[in-house]
């Protein structure tokens, strides 16, 4: 194998132009697609692709988050604010309206409601007749990604069914559906979070406070440590600790727990997210703890 | 945590590659090795696999589990597929496909083949070449993957034993040659106990070549150093119809990736099929204003001349158009559970276009371990064959040979939407 000659892109630059080439193929193929933003960080990378896909035009997308009523103040005005600054419309549909439609009923009051956003996806992709939507989710994330396809197809009940994936050769993407089915795609499929983090930094893009490091009460239980807040509120014989912490990943309050971390700037955490030493999910998802096979249950049932 | 370092530095690109190799020649290991020796695998993940391996009765941690999701599908007889793994160097970012290895899974390699630059084909020490190794490497040099890498695994069991690597290079070689490949290496290792991967380990003093690793690293990542023709298949059309601001009312761009060569502004483009011509007035990537784009860049074209361009046409520069054309011949491999059916029309998806077809005619199938050419009817799952298709539109097309990304398309079936074929042109 002779030396490189030919020019080629950096990882970064390949990655961008992967998923802006995927975002195209979304809206190429797809009549009423919609991209899904939550105001975490791998969605505020998708919203800055889309960007990059699509300007001067306006998105060929709405933005949509799914909230569940238990996600942080921070984040959802973070949410509203990037959706203002793009011009896009921002369609939130929420876990709480599912609850009072009959719907989502959770076994006890303080049951997560983060597995049911998928009931709620499903109402509002019926609602609006989405036949594809766009999502940040990573293969690096967990085992039972690694072999998602970047079109991911689901069946009238939202369903993934392993058997029947389609197969993706070269860059040619299959996102056809018919009347009822949708396709999920991902377009940062092959980023990694290093790479999310480096693509922040890269492109200098704004996030949530709650990302850097900031003071926060919390109780330490499972290796974890849970936020303490309204929903979250410490139980009798808890030990309430102020403790400098960020977090990985925001999502509902429930289930995400953030590290301890003094960084509170993209450089800092991308030094520390280059010589971690545990998974994104591993330490920040109370949910996902109990079963391996977790992820790829509530994927099968409609989970994004 | 650890106080903040220098971070790496990346500036080597990406590499696609897939490892191929019959069940247990020790692919889940070497990925789990590649992983684990450049520290990919973080303490939780490992301590999972600490607790299966102690589970099982091992003393040694098996790093074979990392790609279990995998096996278990395998057990249960699911068909899918193919697994993407992730890891860098500093100097790299690289992307892994890994398919299982059972005999039926044409497939899922040509799956994994189709974006890859790189195979590494695994071979047992022990057992040498096989039916299956002839069989991945005439896969892989169907699919077009420029650099085949033979890793023998395995070492440890015959005792780091030099002539049986040689012995097992030259019956390699024996066959590669017939095959056409041109760019294969050998390199002795085991998985294992990790000899040749990423460190170079004290067993094996008679290898005097780079270790697995540093061939990686000093892999091209272009799937080929050849100057290709300039390909530019448009997907979206940007018309922001803007009234309010005049610098965009007319605004037309022309949405795409460079699959191949390149294009500056100045140059002369045609666009096909329709022949119209004009040149390229601006190019831009964001908010930035580029001179010229290269092969695998996501851009936006703008014109001089106002010509009618839709979703599904190609641009290319005048002087390396290519022709349209309605039939094209093709070396398919059958990728469904439902057989071909030669009476039905079928979609063809190549570059942005789809156009409907009809098998004119299937010349043979390819026994893939033989290379025997068989008269068929129809193709079942994991069949090879050449056939002949008839368009109800025209593509703008390359051979494969020659052109990756204008030569490859994919075969749809309308009433299931899914995608049940893979072709390759010329
Ligand atoms: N002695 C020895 N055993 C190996 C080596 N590589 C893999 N194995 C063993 O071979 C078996 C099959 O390996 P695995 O990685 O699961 O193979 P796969 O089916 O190709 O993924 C496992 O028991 C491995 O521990 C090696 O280099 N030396």
């Amino acid at each position: 194998m002779s030396t490189l000659t030919k020019q080629t892109l950096s990882h970064l630059d390949w990655l961008e132009a992967e998923a802006i080439h995927i975002m195209r193929e979304v809206a190429g193929q797809c009549a009423n697609p919609v991209l899904l933003f939550s105001g975490g960080k791998d969605s505020i990378c998708m919203l800055r692709l889309a960007e990059k896909a699509f300007r001067p035009g306006r998105f060929p997308f709405p933005l949509m988050h799914i909230d569940t009523g238990h996600n942080y103040k921070e984040v959802t005005d973070f949410r509203d604010k990037r959706a203002a600054e793009l011009g896009e419309r921002l369609i939130v549909r929420s876990v709480e309206d599912s609850m009072a439609r009959g719907t989502v009923v959770l076994k006890s009051a303080d049951e997560s409601r983060n597995k049911h956003q998928s009931v709620t996806l499903l109402e509002a992709i019926e609602e609006f007749g989405f036949d594809a939507c766009i999502g940040g989710a990573r293969r690096d994330e967990e085992k039972a990604r690694a072999k998602e396809r970047i079109m991911s197809f689901r069946d009238e009940f939202g369903q993934w069914d392993p058997k029947n994936q389609r197969p993706e050769l070269w860059n040619l993407y299959n996102a056809r559906s018919h009347k009822g089915e949708n396709i999920r795609a991902f377009p940062i499929s092959n980023w990694t979070e290093l790479d999310v983090w480096q693509y922040i930094a890269r492109e200098q893009l704004e996030l949530p406070s709650i990302y850097f490091a900031h003071v926060r009460p919390v109780v330490r239980k499972n290796g974890l440590m849970q936020p303490v807040t309204d929903v979250t509120p410490a139980k009798p014989g808890d030990k309430v600790e102020d403790v400098l912490v960020r977090f990985r990943t925001v999502g509902d309050i429930t289930c995400t727990a953030p590290v301890e971390s003094d960084a509170d700037t993209v450089e800092k955490i991308l030094a520390e997210t280059a010589t971690t030493t545990i998974t994104e999910r591993g330490a920040t998802r109370m949910d996902d703890q109990t079963s391996e096979a977790s992820m790829e249950q509530r994927k099968k049932e409609g989970y994004f | 945590m650890s106080a903040p370092e220098q971070l790496p530095e990346i500036d080597n690109g990406l590499l696609r590659f897939l490892t191929c190799g019959s069940v247990d020649d020790g692919k889940s290991t070497l990925i789990g090795r590649l992983l684990f020796d450049t520290k990919t695998i973080l303490a939780d993940t490992m301590n999972a696999i600490e607790k299966t391996s102690a589970k099982r009765g091992m003393t040694a941690v098996d790093l074979s589990l990392l790609t279990d999701g995998l096996q278990a599908e395998r057990e249960q007889g699911i068909t899918i597929d193919v697994a993407y793994r992730y890891f860098t160097t500093g100097r790299r970012k690289y992307i892994i496909a890994d398919a299982p290895g059972h005999e039926q899974y044409t497939r899922n390699m040509v799956t994994a083949a189709s974006t890859a630059n790189l195979a590494i084909i695994l071979i047992d020490a022990r057992k040498g070449v096989l039916t299956q190794t002839r069989r991945h490497s005439y896969l892989a040099s169907l699919v077009g993957i420029p650099h085949l890498l033979v890793a023998v695994n395995k070492m440890d069991l015959v005792d780091y034993d030099e002539a049986t690597f040689e012995r097992i290079k030259a019956d390699y070689l024996a066959f590669a040659g017939q095959l056409g490949i041109k760019d294969v290496r050998f390199i002795p290792i085991s998985a294992l106990a990790g000899d040749m991967i990423v460190d170079r380990g004290e067993r094996l003093p008679w290898y005097a070549g780079p270790t697995l690793l540093e061939i990686l690293e000093a892999a091209p990542a272009a799937h080929t150093e050849q100057a290709e023709d300039f390909r530019f298949p448009v997907q979206f059309v940007c018309r922001p119809h803007d009234s309010a601001n005049p610098e965009l009312h007319d605004y037309r761009g022309f949405m795409g990736r460079v699959e191949s060569g390149e294009i500056a502004i100045g140059d002369a483009v045609t666009v096909l099929p329709s022949g119209a011509s004009s040149k390229v007035k601006a190019i831009s990537l964001g908010s930035d204003q580029l001179e010229r784009a290269i092969h695998e860049q996501s851009v936006t074209l703008l014109l001089e001349d106002e010509i009618d361009i839709s979703r599904g046409d190609m641009i290319v520069k005048t002087v390396e158009a290519p022709s349209a054309i309605k039939q094209i011949d093709a070396t398919v491999c059958w990728l469904s559970e439902t057989p071909m059916s030669p009476a039905r029309t079928y979609l063809v998806r190549h570059t942005t276009r789809e156009a409907k077809a009809k098998i004119a005619k299937i010349d043979y199938r390819l026994d893939v371990n033989t290379l025997e050419q068989q008269p068929v009817t129809s193709l079942a799952m994991n069949d090879i064959a050449r056939i002949t298709l008839k368009l109800a539109q025209p593509i703008v097309a390359d051979p494969y040979r020659a052109n990756r990304a204008t030569g490859a398309f994919i075969i749809i079936d309308e009433s299931t939407n899914n995608t049940v074929g893979a072709g390759m042109i010329g």
